[in-house]
């Protein structure tokens, strides 16, 4: 009874609480409203003059003012999916690890440690990258993978820098990201779940796999964007190690490109209005990859939720 | 239960060398971290000294000088951008795990997610159209804000996540106390989550705090003392990419010593938000 | 932390007083000669208190900022055309000039391979594919050279290093010129892209055979075997800021100096030469502008020494004169 003239009373606050809170996450819209259209308008040299050509065309040439983007989407798509492919079950992995597996004492020193990952910054990953990661990769790893030349993924010289060095040292960069996320969310997972599972006789793997990652993967999965979102930005450190050369290939020995990298490399220093201009819708584009990617992660976790309530446990 | 007809054995093998895998993910993130630190500190700990903490930079061959104004100016820069990117992060992620259903919420979780992929060079090119160029000058402020455009979508995300992790079972029951949902939401979910919350705006200080690409067409730098908001600023990634691209040894080691203080003040920060964690209630 | 925070605090509170006074400039742009003007500047500011604060942000950036009204003044590795000149109402001049080695990674070969121009340019082609090439080996009779292919490492950056390079690749081969032509950044027929000096020093020191082109001073204070290289008269010349002195005394400087002296006649110049340029607008405040003026004034006459320690190369004495004349005029 009192409670209900307390609401009454309170009940601006609320609406103003509420009404405060969405003000702030509308100013997201406009941030990225803001962005777009900044990106659009430098663009505008850019497009009248190549059109959706710009999309499809290999040519990169700023001496006869030829550009094109698609070596640099297929590299910026290339390195982060490699990226994700070798940092999603590492990350899963310390994930698992801190929340099953580690005891407590060991848990906040190590997810401390890899959040650290995250503190080191671009260009010393990229200076890293270049001294340190390279030639290992060069005299060691490649040789090595150079035996199955015959999978498309392993052609070409061992050069060190290149598409693979570029994926690996984007891979760490992400780990934090991914793992501390999975962590948090795999912390929620209710104890009586894993005890149930434990109890119907499956092994703790079991428990994780069926159980915890299940339970988990909505949370998983938004750290996986997130991570994802970063690989596809990334520029300083990529752009030291993966060779900045502007073409289509599946070998990860050879060297490539990325949007971020060519932005990097040459925004700096262009003078010319139409080169400026294509480098800034260079950047609009990777803002609608990201998009694409995003929409893409959407749906799969869709589907997922679909399937997984559909054959039950 | 489709894995019934394995053996309880090859089950319990399965099991362990996937436990053994993750052990051996976790070894792997740790011992990348102590290599490349471990690289850093060899090549900048002969440059840390006093003069490094207070002196003013100097060119190649003067002896001494430190990067004492990059340090400040980092704080500063770093500390502006916080200001507007975590109170705004923070209320939208409120919103987005409290309120947030619908076309909206789901928007601005999408465009948050495509923000977190914006590469540094673009958010200060968005900087300098919004700040610099219509005050007609290089400033510490355009720079906070092209780093708060890096910061947003990740407090925003990380934010909602922990938000998310509060068990509905503590709301439920502050609300059948017949406290408002704003004072829950203040008391209890924010109070609860405070750990994680502070450790993703530590991640978003650490992501954006080596960020030397947005800074260079905003904060610009300086050679010389200024803690004016509105003038050029120096920042240690600037005043690191600068000596890192030269060709002296000189000032690599500078460049190095920036890059192990850079990774020693983002590890304070993180000690710092442990404790934090730590003295607070919750998980 | 806060100790440091207050450390720098009392710091700041000493010295900005005695600062205070003086007039400030700024000014951004090319990366190259950040090491030297900041040397300058250092000196300048203890001399006679003005503060003139230099940022490297790239030659374009230098530029746009400049026209934009950002800075006081811009720098450029690469002069402007005469139009964009005029359309911008600024004007330009060489502050000091610099060279491009070439360096390579040949075990058991020490600097000092002689390279004919026209072999540089063909390897950079994608013609000369190994290192024992007839072109190379007639040059260099008793240097060991065997058939390991040759990694060519170019600049992914945009760069005034590479709009030096890629002049004195033109000026070599007509089929550079035709097929690849010059500027900042170019379309590559071979080779792979290392960001800066350091990025293609990587690729050069850690690749076996490689080959690749970085400033004069990255090449002699980082210890990497750079090539002698033959210049348009027949003799070979190792990098160094004689050769490229004597390059510069042979370039014609038009009004607008605009100058490019790649490939210079004469047998002590060193092919890989040129300037490196400052802009300011000729409407700048004249308080600024005599700033300015007295500024490129004082680095003319006592910059020298400092600039020869650092493998920058003085401009010749007429040019300076011309330079301060023109100045004095904008200065009033």
């Amino acid at each position: 009874m009192a409670g209900s003239i307390k609401r009454s009373g309170k009940f601006d606050i609320e609406r103003a609480f509420r009404g405060g809170t969405a003000a702030l996450a509308l100013s997201v819209l406009v941030l990225g409203a803001i962005i777009v259209y900044e990106l659009f308008s430098s663009s505008g040299p850019a497009f009248d003059r190549f059109g959706f050509g710009f999309i499809t065309s290999r040519d990169w040439d700023p001496v006869s003012e030829l550009y094109g983007a698609l070596p640099f989407i297929w590299g910026t798509f290339y390195t982060s999916i490699l990226a994700l492919v070798i940092a999603l079950p590492l990350s899963l992995g310390i994930a698992v690890f801190l929340t099953e597996l580690a005891p407590v004492w060991l848990r906040g020193p190590i997810g401390f440690m890899v959040e650290l990952l995250a503190a080191i910054p671009s260009l010393v990953y990229g200076l890293w990258g270049l001294f340190v990661l390279a030639p290992i990769m060069q005299e060691h790893i490649q040789p090595f993978l150079a035996q199955y030349d015959y999978l498309p993924f392993f052609k070409g010289y061992p050069l060190g820098l290149g598409i693979m060095t570029a994926s690996v040292i984007v891979a760490i960069m992400i780990l934090p990201t991914i793992s501390s996320i999975s962590r948090e969310v795999m912390y929620t997972v209710p104890e009586t779940q894993r005890e149930g599972g434990l109890a119907l006789g499956m092994t703790r793997w079991e428990v994780v796999s069926k159980v915890v990652i299940p339970y988990s993967r909505s949370g998983i999965l938004g750290g996986v964007i997130l991570g994802f979102g970063r690989a596809l930005g990334e520029t300083m450190a990529v752009t030291m190690v993966i060779g900045n050369t502007p073409q289509i290939t599946m070998s990860l020995f050879d060297p490539g490109y990325t949007i971020a990298s060519v932005l990097a490399n040459e925004f700096a220093e262009a003078t010319e209005k139409v080169h400026l201009s294509v480098l800034v819708e260079l950047g609009l584009i990777l803002f609608v990859i990201s998009i694409l990617m995003n929409s893409a992660a959407k749906l799969l976790l869709w589907r997922m939720n679909r399937y997984g309530s559909g054959s039950g446990s | 239960m489709n894995g019934g007809g394995l053996g309880y054995g090859r089950r319990k093998l399965t099991g362990h060398v996937m436990m053994a895998g993750s052990l051996v993910a976790a070894c792997i993130a740790v011992a990348l971290l102590f290599w490349i630190i471990g690289y850093v500190f060899i090549k900048g700990i002969h440059g840390i000294n006093l003069d490094f903490f207070t002196e003013l930079p100097t060119p190649v061959g003067v002896e001494g000088g430190g990067l004492a104004n990059a340090i400040v100016g980092s704080i500063i820069v770093v500390g502006m951008a916080a200001l507007m990117a975590v109170p705004v992060g923070v209320a939208a992620a409120v919103y987005l795990s409290e309120y947030g259903r619908g076309l909206f919420a789901s928007s601005v979780r999408f465009v948050a997610d495509v923000l977190a992929g914006v590469p540094a060079i673009v958010a200060g090119i968005v900087a300098y159209a919004l700040v610099v160029s219509r005050m007609g000058r290089f400033s510490a402020f355009s720079g906070s804000v092209a780093l708060a455009i890096l910061m947003l979508p990740i407090i925003i995300r990380s934010s909602e996540e922990i938000f998310k992790t509060v068990p509905n079972t503590l709301r439920e029951a502050s609300l059948a106390l017949g406290i408002p949902r704003w004072r829950t939401v203040i008391k209890v979910v924010l109070r609860t989550a405070s750990g994680g919350l502070v450790t993703g705006i530590m991640l978003a200080v650490a992501r954006v705090g080596g960020e030397a690409a947005p800074l260079l067409f905003t904060a610009f730098s300086n050679s010389f003392w200024s803690l004016r908001p509105d003038q050029p600023m120096a920042t240690l990634p600037v005043q690191l990419f600068n000596y890192a691209i030269s060709p002296y040894d000189d000032w690599h080691e500078k460049a190095w010593a920036a890059a192990l203080v850079l990774i020693f003040m983002v590890l304070m920060l993180n000690i710092a938000a442990k404790m934090y964690a730590h003295r607070r209630p919750g998980r | 932390m806060k100790k440091v925070l207050l450390l720098a605090l009392t710091v700041l509170a000493l010295t900005a007083g005695a600062a205070q006074a003086g007039i400030t400039l700024n000014g951004a742009g090319a990366t190259f000669p950040y090491p030297l003007y900041s040397k300058w500047f250092y000196n300048y500011e203890k001399q006679t208190g003005t503060r003139v604060n230099y940022q490297s942000i790239g030659s374009g950036g230098g530029i746009s900022q400049v026209k934009a009204g950002t800075v006081d003044f811009g720098a450029s590795d690469a002069p402007l055309k005469a139009k964009e000149l005029r359309e911008a109402n600024l004007f330009q001049f060489p502050m000091v000039a610099g060279a491009v080695a070439v360096v390579y990674n040949l075990p058991g070969v020490g600097s000092g391979l002689k390279l004919k121009s026209q072999t540089v340019a063909d390897i950079y082609l994608g013609k000369i594919k190994k290192w024992n090439d007839p072109a190379i080996v007639k040059d260099n009779p008793g240097v060991n050279l065997s058939a390991m292919p040759i990694i060519v490492a170019h600049r992914s950056d945009g760069s005034g290093t590479t709009n030096i390079f890629t002049w004195y690749l033109e000026d070599v081969s007509s089929q550079w010129k035709l097929e690849v032509g010059s500027g900042k950044a170019v379309k590559w027929p071979v080779g792979i892209g290392g960001k800066g000096n350091e990025g293609v020093a990587g690729v050069v020191r850690q690749t076996k055979g490689a080959i690749g082109y970085v400033e004069l001073a990255y090449a002699t204070e980082n210890k990497i075997t750079y090539a002698t290289l033959g210049n348009r008269d027949g003799g070979f010349v190792a990098p160094s800021t004689e050769g490229c002195i004597a390059a510069a005394a042979s370039a014609k400087v038009p009004d607008d100096y605009y100058a490019r002296f790649t490939y210079a006649p004469g047998k002590d110049s060193y092919p890989i030469s040129g300037f490196t340029y400052l802009l300011v607008p000729r409407n700048l405040e004249p308080s600024n502008m005599k700033a300015f003026a007295g500024l490129v004034g004082w680095a003319f006459e006592k910059g020298d020494k400092d600039a020869k320690a650092l493998h920058y190369v003085p401009i010749p004495d007429k040019l300076k004169d011309r330079i301060k004349a023109d100045l004095k005029k904008l200065a009033k």
